[in-house]
């Protein structure tokens, strides 16, 4: 049971890893959302392996909550905001898609040796489930970094969070109560941002970034 | 109980300052500060003197300051000596200002700050943990600095407190590193936790060199002295005589109780960076002293000096600590404490009598002045006294420390490193220099204001000054000349001192006849200020009464011996800057960055011939305007930063995480 319990939980915090790698070659916004709810599904069965193998009934909450708001009705929101900005056409990567696969690479392999430099002594489960997080993490960062438009800039954000909470479940015993507060702070996030969305639109026609540059006022 | 009553004198400081924030517009008020100020300075003086000769340490703990931690007070043989010496600077100023206070035409700017001063230097003195010391600091550095902009329409005083102010936050990073450094990962900042612990080398290394920049700028050690020839005149003068007189010992307190007691065995080329740096202090500081021509000013810069000799004390004995010469060492450290209480008497009282001068004529312009004598008969004899105590001639007690001094010097042959070997005389050889520029710099001051003939109608209708202000440059001059003739008590009462910092005292003074004072041995060399006194005393009276036996005894009033050739007019007279020039004319181009040109008219042309003499701090040209040229650059370039995009933004937020993971990475 032990051997297998941690291949599992390996293998799926191994594919949230995967699918963060899948979010920095799309290059179709509505492709992009796709696999954004991909990334939150294997997130809701890591969770779920996760409350099984600590035999913690709250963490199946933690999944329900990320299959309910991140599979569901994030993407399908996202979705809408796309239809309605009319914005299915190509995404223009800052970075080209090589390098910026390369960096990717860079980013995991150092969160490895990071996590498994620094934490020798705790709990291998914990262990390489922190390992994985922190490449989420820094995944996502680098997603935001790397896009220019501001629905993609949202995806990274949330990917991002959901590697937080990767790291969070590994660690044992994590509240609810942070997890629920957490959950709706970035409901609350994805409804500013949206809000946000459609002013920019209104007033630049366009929801690309650099275009908000121009109209700083300071300076180009 | 010592360190309470001194505690419940600083507090009662500190509702003196908010009584006269509160009745700003009573026309008592003036009265009440001081005269609050005079009877709590008295008290500190009084309860350090009994805690410094009856012994003991006496700490205390207050649940203030940051939780858990609280502030911790203690009164040890140090932190009394240094209260004692606080005490009677701020008793003297106190007395002064009851008098002269009543000129000031802001009060509302001095009198809420002047009993905060007083009361941010004695927690300094107080202060037995790194938190209470460090708000202390600031409390005296800020206090400080709001009565330097007392007057700050004028422009050049707002631009001594700008760099006062840049200065003090500078030295007070540097402490707060220092204490950092010593409190280390666990963060003990209580000062009897960080006696406990060894530093490393590299940390006792760091330390050191943080507190030579952090105490050293407080007290201006050069190249740290910048700010303060034009802080110290900026401020009124009694405040001048406190910041000179006082804040720079506390200053010497803080490197003190850094180096010598909280950091335990300081690195051996400690002795080497200390003597060089106030050798150098010495010299620079009373060569440009010798230069000035305002009277405050050249205070200043004699305080620079004098910071300089008690720092060659302090290296001295680093030096002889080094080399296991403990008798030596304590020899050298109770000169440096003697000569710090020394010059707080007599740059104090000189402080002081240039505020008398500026009271009288309006203007400490020296070049302005002259004839006092006869318009100010006590103050020009308190200053003479002042001038001649700091010219170190006996039987003053500028020469009594520094004679210790020298005395320390002596004993340079038998040190056991090569590198002191050499380096102590060539100190000795610059204190030395110091010492003949400083007689030569008074000789200056002294006879351009007081002597000759009066340069400008503000002098010729000075008058004197109130008695309370003369009570307290008399009280001060008559503890010069004690000091003088008394130093074997003194070198007793500092003996609790040097046992704790070095473990070893000098010899006791107290039992020898006629109060003669022996540094080391009867057959080396021995001093008795008393006999000196009492020779110089009937040799004087004998040959003046010689010379109105034998000569006529009618007192005569004639023209001044012109070298054959009498002017007619009073600017023609020998001026400060003819007295200075041949020194400035050797010394000048190499140290101090001085240039003269002369504009002469040719034969039949109107205008008249001009000598210009242009003189710059070497410091602030090479040092000081460099680095302020490279931080408005910096902070010019980094203001790019304000007009980032958030994307930019966010990659320079990655790239730092990225950056940190990776040193994780590499150096865990």
């Amino acid at each position: 049971m032990g051997s297998l319990a941690f291949d599992i939980a390996h293998l799926l915090a191994g594919g949230l890893v995967l699918v963060s790698f899948m979010l920095l070659y799309q290059d179709r916004l509505s492709a992009l959302v796709n696999v954004f709810a991909l990334h939150a599904l294997v997130l809701a069965l890591s969770v779920a392996w996760q409350a099984f193998v600590q035999d913690a009934p709250h963490l199946y909450v933690t999944a329900l909550i990320a299959v309910a708001f991140k599979v569901l009705v994030v993407p399908l929101a996202l979705h809408r905001i796309i239809r309605q900005l009319g914005i299915h056409r190509e995404i223009e990567t800052v970075v080209g898609i090589g390098p910026t696969m390369l960096a990717g690479m860079g980013l995991v392999a150092l969160s490895m040796a990071v996590i498994l430099k620094i934490t020798p002594e705790a709990d291998p489960l914990a262990r390489e489930d922190l390992a994985f997080a922190l490449a989420v993490l820094l995944l996502g960062l680098l997603l935001m970094v790397t896009r220019r438009n501001a629905v993609s800039q949202v995806i990274g954000f949330m990917s991002l969070e959901n590697g937080l909470i990767l790291a969070a479940t590994g660690a044992l015993g994590m509240p609810l109560v942070v997890e629920i507060s957490v959950a709706f702070s970035i409901l609350i996030a994805f409804i500013v941002i949206g809000v946000f969305l459609f002013r920019i639109r209104e007033r630049f026609d366009t929801v690309d970034t650099s275009a908000l540059d121009a109209f700083r006022g300071e300076r180009q | 109980m010592t360190t309470g009553l001194v505690l419940l004198a600083t507090a009662l400081l500190l509702a003196t300052a908010a009584l006269a924030v509160a009745r700003a517009g009573h026309e008592r008020i003036h009265d009440i500060v001081y005269g609050a100020s005079l009877a709590l300075m008295t008290a500190i003086l009084v309860l350090a003197l009994v805690a410094l000769l009856a012994g003991g340490d006496s700490a205390l703990r207050l649940p203030l300051g940051l939780p858990w931690i609280g502030a911790r007070f203690r009164i040890d043989a140090l932190s009394a000596f240094f209260l004692a010496l606080l005490g009677a600077g701020g008793a003297f100023a106190s007395l002064y200002g009851l008098g002269y206070g009543r000129h000031e035409t802001a009060p509302e700017r001095v009198l809420p700050f002047y009993p905060l001063f007083l009361a941010g230097m004695t927690l300094v003195l107080l202060a037995d943990d790194a938190f209470t010391f460090l708000l202390a600091w600031e409390v005296m550095s800020l206090a400080s600095w709001a009565l330097v902009l007392t007057q700050h329409r004028v422009a050049d005083n707002r631009q001594a407190g700008y760099v006062y102010l840049a200065m003090a936050s500078a030295g007070t990073v540097a402490l707060l590193l220092a204490f950092g450094l010593l409190a280390g990962a666990t963060g003990a900042y209580g000062f009897a936790e960080i006696r406990e612990a060894t530093p490393t080398p590299l940390t006792a290394t760091l330390v050191l060199l943080l507190a030579l920049f952090g105490a050293g700028s407080k007290a201006g050690l050069v190249p740290l002295h910048v700010w303060l020839p034009l802080a110290h005149p900026a401020a009124p003068s009694h405040v001048s005589a406190l910041m000179s007189g006082v804040m720079t010992k506390v200053a010497i307190y803080g490197f003190l109780r850094l180096v010598l007691d909280l950091l335990g065995e300081p690195p051996w080329w400690a002795a080497l960076v200390v003597l060089f740096m106030g050798g150098a202090t010495a010299v620079i500081g009373i060569l440009m002293a010798l230069m000035q021509r305002d009277l405050k000013r050249l205070l200043a810069y004699s305080t620079i000096e004098n910071v300089g000799v008690v720092f060659v004390g302090i290296g001295l004995a680093l030096a002889f600590q080094a080399s296991g010469m403990a008798a030596a060492a304590a020899l050298a450290l109770t000169a440096a404490l003697f000569h710090a209480l020394n010059h707080m008497l007599f740059k104090s009282l000189l402080f002081m009598g240039a505020g008398a001068v500026l009271t009288a004529t309006g203007t400490a312009d020296m070049e302005r002045l002259g004839g006092l004598i006869h318009r100010l008969p006590v103050t020009s004899v308190v200053v003479l006294v002042g001038a001649v105590a700091i010219a170190a001639l006996p039987p003053f007690n500028g020469f009594a420390s520094e004679w210790l001094l020298f005395q320390a010097i002596l004993q340079s042959p038998e040190l056991a490193d090569w590198g002191l070997k050499v380096m102590v005389p060539a100190v000795g050889a610059m204190l030395a220099l110091a010492a003949a520029l400083a007689a030569a710099c008074f000789v200056k001051a002294y006879g351009i204001t007081f002597l000759g003939r009066p340069r400008s109608p503000a002098a010729t209708d000075a008058v004197e000054v109130d008695r309370l202000s003369l009570a307290a440059m008399a009280g001060l001059a008559a503890l010069c000349l004690l000091a003088g003739i008394l130093p074997g008590l003194i070198i007793d009462a500092l003996a609790p001192v040097t046992t704790a910092l070095l473990g070893q005292t000098m010899p006791v003074q107290r039992s020898l006849p006629w109060l003669t004072i022996v540094p080391i041995a009867e057959s080396r060399s021995s001093y008795n200020g008393l006999l000196v006194c009492l020779f110089i005393l009937v040799s004087g009276w004998l040959a003046a009464l010689a010379i109105h036996r034998f000569a006529s005894r009618r007192l005569r009033r004639g023209p001044a011996w012109g070298c054959g050739f009498a002017e007619p007019v009073a600017a023609g007279q020998y001026s400060g800057a003819s007295f200075a020039q041949p020194i400035q004319r050797v010394l000048g181009p190499l140290l101090l960055r001085s240039a003269e040109t002369v504009d002469m008219p040719r034969p039949g042309e109107l205008r008249p011939a001009r000598h210009t003499l242009r003189q710059e701090d070497i410091f602030w040209d090479r040092l000081y305007a460099p680095l302020a040229g490279l931080v408005e650059n910096l902070a010019g370039r980094l203001n790019v930063l304000q007009f980032l995009t958030i994307r930019r933004y966010l990659s320079l937020v990655f790239a730092a995480l990225v950056l940190l993971l990776l040193a994780l990475a590499i150096w865990s």
